[in-house]
């Protein structure tokens, strides 16, 4: 197997007495798409977070291409080419459409003359179907539009690895099918991907590969498929009583 | 970005300014030099108060210490003009040492800390008496030439770097360090995230919104020709500057000159027709600046302009 694009050894993150990430070890191959999954409060953003350096990690370490990024601050994690995009929407709200990719396109990116990064913006806006809303204020889109406008960013910061967390949250079942068509798409342009989820749907229409986290640990790992058979992965969405019953309703 | 129409009023005004000594009194003139300074000053603010959205109260720390620097540097027979650089690089300097502490703080707390550099910068300079005379001032080699000669000459000194510090406002507002500032005032967690060297644009920030205080403050020193620690860290100055430029629209680059031109005309006003009510006047812009006008004088009508001249040409945001 050739060398990992980013790998994490034996990661662990701390809040006070609280470990949100524990000891997570994995590798993400170039071109990959995997997907990251795990109930609520499982520690995925905040893996995402040490990831792109908005959080150090307590102790572990975190490579990329071989080097050692533990210590790296968001910008250069951004300007690596790490990028992710926000469980929250985080747009610079009165900047038009435009020039919130711009500044993806400018500092991520490092295209360094406005009229460039805007022009690079404009095709990135093409992509995600966010042109015709193009001039308005970022504030004044919808919840939708915003999760694209997110996306549209991070594809302008050029992304060796992009980190999709719950893009499809609160977005109806139409919504959906359009953004699964927009991962398939950066997927095809050779992006690898690592991919926060709940529904399943998505993650086993697009994933190759599942990784599940479980107060803070990686629990299980494998094919998307054989994942969501799992019963540990069962009984950490459902508890365990739960997954009992549910073994028993499904005749397991 | 500017308007061509407001570019052609702004260098209409600039040549009333400086061709008051043709046809006004002195003190008209004495109001001109207020103004370009004043203008000087808010323009320099407005790199880190509006562009970043930083709300910084140092201003009078930066004017203090330049007064000081050229005026020390004066006595010491550095010739005047070299007095003035010499300030203007130490000032900033010294912000950009200052910027790196003061800069991890954020809203309230960053308004704080500027103030309380105010304070240290004051307390050191009264303070240091076998270097700065302490309380009792210093006296600053004067123009030994006819008045009117004298006034005319710091009005175009004043109008020069109130102009330097309009092309610097230019230039950030094109340029990817304005695009950077502007994105840390929107979503300061965001930039960093896109890929901003966060902590070194606020430093370069509020590094260039010093400068030119700095220049200001040294010549100042040699139009009045005394300094002391009261004159040149007026607390009042410090409140002033960013009230202009909200005045006139902080984050665009001529509204700035636009409030300090209107500030400084209604403070003559009121100053010769109501002494004692000055302040309270002050007070009184200030909250109505707030509640009213919070976008500044030139977000009006700009706005109005831009729809009556242009009809509906995609209108970037004058911020
Ligand atoms: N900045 C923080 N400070 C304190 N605790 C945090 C912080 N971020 C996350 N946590 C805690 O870490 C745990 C994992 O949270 P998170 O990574 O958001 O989970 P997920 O994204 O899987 O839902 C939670 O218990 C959460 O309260
Ligand atoms: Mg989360």
């Amino acid at each position: 197997m050739s060398a990992p694009l980013l790998e994490l050894e034996a990661v662990t993150r701390s809040f006070g007495g609280i470990r949100a990430v524990d000891g997570v070890s994995m590798r993400l191959n170039e071109g990959e798409v995997v997907g990251l999954i795990g109930p609520n409060g499982a520690g995925k953003t905040t893996l995402v977070n040490v990831i792109t350096g908005v959080h150090t990690a307590t102790s572990g370490r975190v490579r990329f291409r071989g080097e050692d990024v533990t210590a790296q601050r968001p910008f250069q994690a951004a300007r690596r080419g790490l990028c992710r995009t926000f469980q929250i929407v985080q747009p610079f709200p009165e900047m038009t459409v435009l020039d919130n990719v711009a500044a993806g396109a400018m500092f991520g990116g490092r295209i360094d003359a406005i009229g460039a990064a805007r022009e690079a913006a404009r095709e990135h806006l093409e992509f995600v179907g966010l042109a015709p809303l193009s001039d308005k204020p970022a504030s004044a889109l919808t919840l939708a539009a915003r999760k694209r406008l997110e996306l549209a960013k991070s594809l302008a910061m050029k992304p060796k690895v992009l980190m999709l967390d719950e893009v499809n949250a609160g977005l109806n079942s139409a919504e959906i099918d359009g953004a699964l068509e927009l991962i398939r798409k950066i997927a095809a342009r050779g992006v690898t991907i690592l991919l926060i989820e709940h529904l399943m749907k998505v993650v086993l229409s697009v994933t190759e590969r599942v990784l599940v986290l479980h107060h803070g640990a990686l629990i299980a790992e494998g094919e998307p498929h054989a994942m969501v058979r799992d019963e540990k992965v069962i009984e950490a969405y459902l508890g365990e009583k739960y997954a009992k019953r549910y073994r028993e309703a499904a005749g397991v | 970005m500017m308007s061509r129409l407001g570019l052609a009023l702004f260098a209409g005004w600039v040549v009333i300014l400086a061709t008051t000594p043709l046809f006004a009194e002195n003190y008209i003139v004495r109001t001109a030099i207020m103004i370009a300074m004043y203008s000087a000053l808010a323009l320099s603010w407005n790199i880190i108060g509006g562009f970043t959205g930083y709300p910084s109260f140092a201003t009078v720390a930066f004017f203090g210490v330049g007064c000081y620097v050229g005026g020390i540097a004066q006595r010491a027979g550095v010739p005047m003009a070299l007095a003035w650089a010499i300030a203007t690089v130490a000032v900033g300097a010294m912000a950009a040492a200052l910027g790196a502490i003061i800069l991890r703080l954020k809203g309230h707390y960053f308004a704080i800390g500027s103030i309380a550099i105010v304070e240290v910068c004051r307390l050191v300079i009264s303070s240091w008496r076998s270097v700065t005379g302490g309380g009792d001032g210093l006296n600053v080699p004067l123009l030994r030439w006819h008045p009117d000669a004298v006034a005319q000459f710091f009005l175009l000194v004043m109008i020069g770097i109130m102009l330097a510090a309009f092309v610097m406002n230019a230039l950030v507002d094109r340029h990817r360090l304005g695009f950077g500032l502007k994105c840390i005032r929107q979503n300061e967690d965001a930039a960093d995230m896109v890929g901003v060297d966060t902590t070194r644009y606020k430093i370069v920030g509020f590094t260039l919104s010093a400068l030119l205080c700095g220049t200001v403050g040294a010549a100042y020193a040699s139009w009045v020709g005394y300094i002391d620690p009261t004159d040149s860290f007026q607390i009042l100055m410090t409140v002033k500057v960013p009230v202009m430029a909200l005045m006139g629209g902080a984050g665009t680059v001529l509204g700035p000159a636009l409030g300090a031109a209107a500030f400084v005309i209604l403070e003559e006003i009121f100053w010769a027709n109501f002494l004692e009510w000055n302040r309270a006047i002050l007070g009184a812009i200030i909250v109505a600046l707030i509640f009213f006008l919070p976008g500044g004088l030139l977000n009006i009508s700009w706005r109005r302009a831009a729809r009556r001249l242009r009809g509906r040409e995609s209108a970037e945001a004058p911020a």
